[in-house]
């Protein structure tokens, strides 16, 4: 049927999987989240093909009827009826137990889902705010707690917990690839269990409107394995080291003294800003801004220089900086990996 | 004395008393004043239902220019049409306009209408609070739009969720014009709902049993009472919003033992049964289609009443299927996925009703019946992505995506607009007394229906790639781009074909077919009377003794009513045999001066707390002029057999 | 895209006016390159809620409570020792004062400093009733400011120059 050919272009045009896609069931929540959807997909395409056909045959039965017996009106006899009120029983009930297997296919996927959140989990937390993401790797010793923004780092094949919170407006941390989504409600506390199987880059976005930079609100996942999580982490622990000359070091005399460290924080540094995202490592994001702009000199430079311009209303302001002071601070930044 | 007048000296209609002198007698007894100030005075259904049918289609156009900069926004990747602020304010302006604007005013205005017609009266039970919310309306969409016109349209998304939407981080006054606007199209929409429940039970005509109800009548009447049940929540939802913004109470705030999912939970309690209230009206309109372009009666009439009062009544048991992702207990959203599934029976029940009757009857494949065939095409996949929604795991994937945006268009465009652009066309002759160009409409039909599908279809994928809604823009490189553009190359045909629509309308105001009274042959009893019905409607009432009273050769009538002063017949509520005769309201000006001093109350109330109290008098002051009691010497009375 | 004040609608010019300018998300701080920067700032309903930000943001709140005062004055009353105009205020925020107020002025940027200025000068309720927010969305700690009442500045130690009052 055209239709039919028409549904299957388009979905060779918007190409399945990609790193933020439903479609691709990287993790194992989304694998049987997956599998339900095709579950559901099929019946449903059954039911609305049985609908189709009921409705040609009516057309094409009701123009015959109308050719044989033009000039009359009013209600057929009432006989005429009966085996149509036994069809629309047997319809109803057909529906119901549709329905009601699609609820039991729902409520046996449900269960499988809760099941899963049993062993060791890596301890996130993830706080919203408005417009990037705040990620806490919790650890029994404080020592040994991870804080960075706008990405997450996760070992495959093992259970990650994340705790949501939300500093200011509802949020909601969606890792297509991965599984569902999850609000991040101010006030509440709520939790969203990731099982990546496959080792890969993907893409999170924040997906309840938060405002006006909901559109860039994005965040870079990396599965790995648990050997070159182990190494992020402990990258992640030690401190960048302090520049010992040239332009990176005049950059962090720059960051210390101007207004960047009100808001940012650098560990091993003065700079101790809790309200923005951490820099500490933020060169070894693939991503700045909450996911908008790809990780590079020119575009570090052009975020600095004006903030506004790139993700427009965001709270990072427009700070005066000569040519030769945001070279050096981006020089500095570039050192922080 | 003439045997036109009764003992008492009035005269009324009767045998002897019909025809000509009987059409002017009553002419000058119903109708309208002369001019503007006649116009602004009326009280007559059909003048105040055509008013209310413009103005939300005028609505329909602007939300769908809205539309049409939303589509081209993002009809390629990272484009800087739109800045994130206006487009903030145009994607909830666009829902704001279609949902409270458009929506429901519309099903409205066709009630107000046609119910009367259809139940063989003369006007709803309260002429003058169906003026008063006709005026009420037009003051919340003209309040929302010079807002957004002046820079102060709401932009926190039609939905408004707090905190986002509350004191703190909506600075300005955007939303609480957003909330006002809510409190004005509510106490429209109550006002109807009442008019019209009461019109439905006790107005019919001698012999119009409850169950010989027109299908139509049937979807008002429920749908009349989920608006009496689901409005309160929103207009107590945003009444608390706006205290919280103006007097800083605490209701929404979770640092002061509020909640921000408390205005989730009033507001979905309202929302979703708010998508019904706009299905069923349609619902009715395909009963009605079918019934006339089939040449035989609605197959399942008592199965089709039945699930419209499921519906409705199943439809408030499902609000909180649009909260899967807040991190309610997971028990209490095993419950919202049976109902919501639940849902779908009593519609699936209406559409096994009506192909069941195309089947068995003689089908004309004129403009109105294309409709019906492209709703039930178009609404049944928007009913099936509904099941997939349903459903709690699949909902945490495609909740807020693009998935959600395709599945409430599909139902919506497809469930109630589709039906409604039918019974436009079906009904045209009817209001205007000329025919719409079939030729014209058929044409509209399929740019419609071929375009609809190429710009919401996509949407489907889109979601499930991964594309959320309510964004600005959105990167390149992520496989969205090209099926935006479909989908907005889409939207401009869709646009085009509604343009289609709007001219056929204007043409054939113009220049179409003049109109008999009964041009397609149908069964209802507003095709008894002239086409446009006369002031009066009906010179005498009809008697109906089945379904389908123009079928039948023999057209019985009752005599009786006054015919120098209004007065209309009280029939019982369910066997409708008449009762007491009432007189009904003259022309006025008090709705609109009590809509007027309403704006005020409710404007004023938006800036300072003190407005409620000192805006109350002026309120009062028209409601009791409006209410004072006329002179006494025409009171109700009882039907003499 | 610049605001949308249609010239057909002349007849509302006044009301334009007014609501466009409040209602302005004046995110790129074009109101520093206004003449009348207290008017830019302090008419604008965006910059005020950027203002009680910055105040969380920022912890005045260490010194100066939520306007009722601790280490430093309190902002609420119609005290003012270095006068309480818009450019005061800034100049107080910027460069700091004698007796602990420290110099802001690298660690905020000049629209931020108007912003700050903004919201405290609402907070003795001296702002535009239409601006201003009953709460924010933290434990309770103030009246309302849009149920409070205005109090004018009143200078509490002479100074050399003179100052404008409100």
């Amino acid at each position: 049927m055209k239709r039919a050919f028409a549904i299957s272009a388009v979905f060779a045009l918007g190409g399945c999987g990609g790193i933020q896609s439903a479609a691709g069931r990287d993790g194992m929540e989304g694998s049987l989240i997956g599998g339900l959807f095709e579950v559901f997909l099929w019946t449903t395409a059954a039911v609305y093909l049985f609908v189709l056909a009921y409705l040609a045959i009516a057309l094409v039965r009701g123009r015959r009827h109308r050719r044989e017996a033009a000039g009359l009106q009013g209600q057929p006899p009432p006989d005429a009826d009966r085996k149509w009120r036994t069809g629309l029983i047997v319809f109803t009930g057909a529906t119901a137990l549709i329905l009601a297997g699609l609820t039991i296919a729902t409520w046996l996927t449900d269960r499988a889902l809760a099941k899963a959140e049993q062993d060791s989990p890596v301890e996130i937390e993830v706080i919203g705010h408005q417009w990037w993401w705040e990620v806490r790797y919790d650890d029994p010793i404080p020592s040994r707690m991870v804080r960075t923004a706008n990405e997450l780092h996760l070992p495959v094949g093992r259970n990650a917990r994340i705790t949501l919170k939300s500093n200011d407006v509802i949020h909601s941390l969606w890792v297509p690839n991965l599984a569902g989504k999850q609000d991040l409600i101010p006030g509440r506390i709520a939790d969203l269990v990731l099982h990546p199987e496959r080792t890969g880059v993907f893409r999170a976005q924040c997906a309840e409107f938060c405002g006006l930079q909901h559109a860039k609100m994005a965040l870079d996942v990396t599965v790995e394995s648990e050997a070159d999580f182990g190494r992020w982490k402990a990258a992640q622990l030690r401190p960048p080291p302090v520049p010992t000359g040239g332009g990176a070091l005049a950059g962090y005399s720059l960051f210390q003294s101007r207004q960047c460290s009100s808001c940012h924080a650098i560990a091993g540094t003065p700079a101790s800003g809790m309200v923005a995202p951490d820099l500490s490592h933020v060169a070894s994001r693939r991503t700045i801004a909450a996911g908008t702009l790809p990780t590079t000199h020119a575009n570090l430079a052009a975020w600095i220089d004006d903030p506004q311009a790139v993700k427009p209303g965001n709270n990072m302001p427009e700070v005066p900086l000569t040519e030769a002071e945001l070279g050096a601070v981006t020089a500095y930044l570039e050192t922080l990996k | 004395m003439k045997p036109e007048y009764d003992p008492d000296g009035y005269r009324r209609d009767g045998p002897d008393f019909t025809g000509e002198p009987l059409h002017a007698k009553l002419t000058e007894t119903w109708r309208d004043g002369p001019g503007l100030l006649g116009w602004i005075r009326s009280v007559d259904h059909k003048s105040i239902g055509r008013r209310y049918l413009v103005t939300a289609l005028v609505f329909l156009a602007l939300g769908g220019v809205l539309a049409a900069l939303m589509r081209l926004q993002l009809s390629g990747a990272e484009r800087e049409i739109i800045g994130p602020d206006r487009y903030n304010q145009i994607f909830t302006m666009h829902g704001t306009t279609m949902m409270f604007l458009f929506a429901v005013p519309v099903m409205d205005a066709m009630a107000i209408y046609l119910v009367p017609l259809m139940i063989g009266t003369r006007n709803t039970a309260f002429p003058r609070l169906n003026a008063f919310s006709y005026w009420m309306y037009l003051a919340g969409g003209l309040l929302l739009w010079i807002a957004f016109v002046l820079n102060v349209g709401p932009d926190a998304g039609w939905f408004s969720y707090v905190p986002l939407a509350g004191p703190e981080f909506s600075p300005g006054k955007r939303i609480d014009v957003w909330a006002q606007m809510v409190t004005f199209t509510e106490v429209a929409a109550l006002a109807v709902a009442v008019s019209l429940t009461a019109t439905i039970l006790k107005k019919r005509a001698p012999g119009m049993t409850l169950a010989r109800m027109p299908l139509f009548v049937w979807s008002i009447l429920v749908v009349s009472l989920m608006v009496i049940f689901s409005m309160p929540s929103v207009a107590t939802a945003s009444g608390l919003l706006l205290s919280d913004r103006l007097v800083g109470t605490q209701f929404y705030n979770s640092y002061e033992f509020g909640d921000s999912l408390l205005w989730q939970h009033l507001f979905w309690f309202f929302g979703h049964p708010e998508v019904y209230i706009i299905f069923l009206p349609a619902a009715g309109f395909v009963s009605e289609i079918v019934q006339a372009f089939t040449g035989r009666r609605t197959f399942g009439y008592t199965a089709i009443v039945l699930a419209l009062i499921a519906t409705g009544l199943l439809a408030f048991g499902l609000w909180v299927h649009h909260m899967f992702a807040t991190g309610l207990p997971r028990l209490g959203y095993a419950f919202y996925t049976a109902a919501s599934m639940a849902v779908s029976i009593p519609t699936g029940i209406q559409i096994f009703c009506w192909l069941a009757t195309i089947w068995t009857g003689r089908p004309r494949f004129m403009v109105p019946l294309l409709w019906v065939v492209g709703f039930v095409v178009t609404f049944v996949i928007g009913g099936l992505s509904g099941v997939m929604l349903a459903s709690v795991p699949i909902d945490l994937q495609v909740h807020d995506t693009y998935f959600v945006v395709a599945h409430f268009h599909y139902v919506l465009i497809g469930g109630a607009v589709f039906p409604l652009l039918g019974a436009i066309t079906y009904w045209f002759p009817k209001f205007t007394g000329r025919m719409m160009s079939e030729r014209l409409g058929k044409v509209g039909f399929w740019l419609s229906f071929l375009s609809f599908h190429a710009t919401f279809f996509p949407m489907h994928i889109m979601g499930i790639e991964g594309m959320p809604r309510r964004i600005y823009t959105y990167p390149a490189g992520m496989g969205w781009e090209t099926l935006n553009l479909i989908s907005s190359l889409g939207a401009v045909v869709f646009a085009t074909s509604v343009g289609i629509f709007v001219v056929n309308m204007l043409l054939s105001l113009r220049k179409g077919e003049r109109a008999p009274d009964n041009p397609w042959n149908a069964s209802g009893l507003e095709w008894a009377t002239s086409s446009p019905p006369p002031p009066y409607n009906f010179a005498h009432l009809p008697i109906v003794q089945d379904h389908t009273p123009m079928w039948n050769d023999e057209r019985p009538v009752a005599y009786g009513l006054r015919v120098e002063d209004r007065e209309m017949l009280i029939s019982t509520v369910i066997e409708a045999v008449p009762d007491v005769r009432e007189p009904s309201p003259n022309p006025t000006a008090w709705p609109l001066i009590a809509a007027a001093a309403s704006t005020v109350l409710f404007v004023a109330s938006m800036f300072t707390p003190w407005a409620v109290v000192i805006g109350a008098v002026p309120v009062a002051a028209a409601l009791i002029a409006w209410f004072w009691p006329k002179d006494m010497n025409h009171e109700g009375e009882p039907v003499i057999e | 895209m610049s605001s949308r004040c249609p010239v057909s609608l002349l007849f509302l010019l006044p009301l334009t006016l007014v609501a466009c300018h409040r209602e302005t998300r004046d995110y790129e701080s074009d109101a520093l390159l206004s003449n009348d920067r207290p008017v830019a700032f302090g008419a604008n309903a965006y910059h005020l809620a950027q203002g009680q930000r910055l105040y969380a943001w920022m912890n005045c709140a260490g010194c100066h409570a939520h306007g009722g005062g601790g280490m430093g004055p309190p902002l609420r009353d119609d005290e003012w020792r270095y006068g309480g105009s818009m450019e005061q205020m800034v100049a107080t925020i910027l460069d700091g004062r004698p007796h602990g107020m420290p110099a802001f002025r690298d660690k905020i940027t000049e629209d931020q400093a108007w912003q700050l200025a903004t919201f405290v000068r609402a907070m003795s309720g001296r702002a535009r009733q239409d601006m201003l927010a009953g709460r924010a969305d933290e434990p309770a700690n103030v009246e309302p400011l849009t149920l409070d009442s205005r109090k004018p500045v009143r200078r509490v130690t002479p100074k050399q120059d003179d100052a404008t009052e409100e």
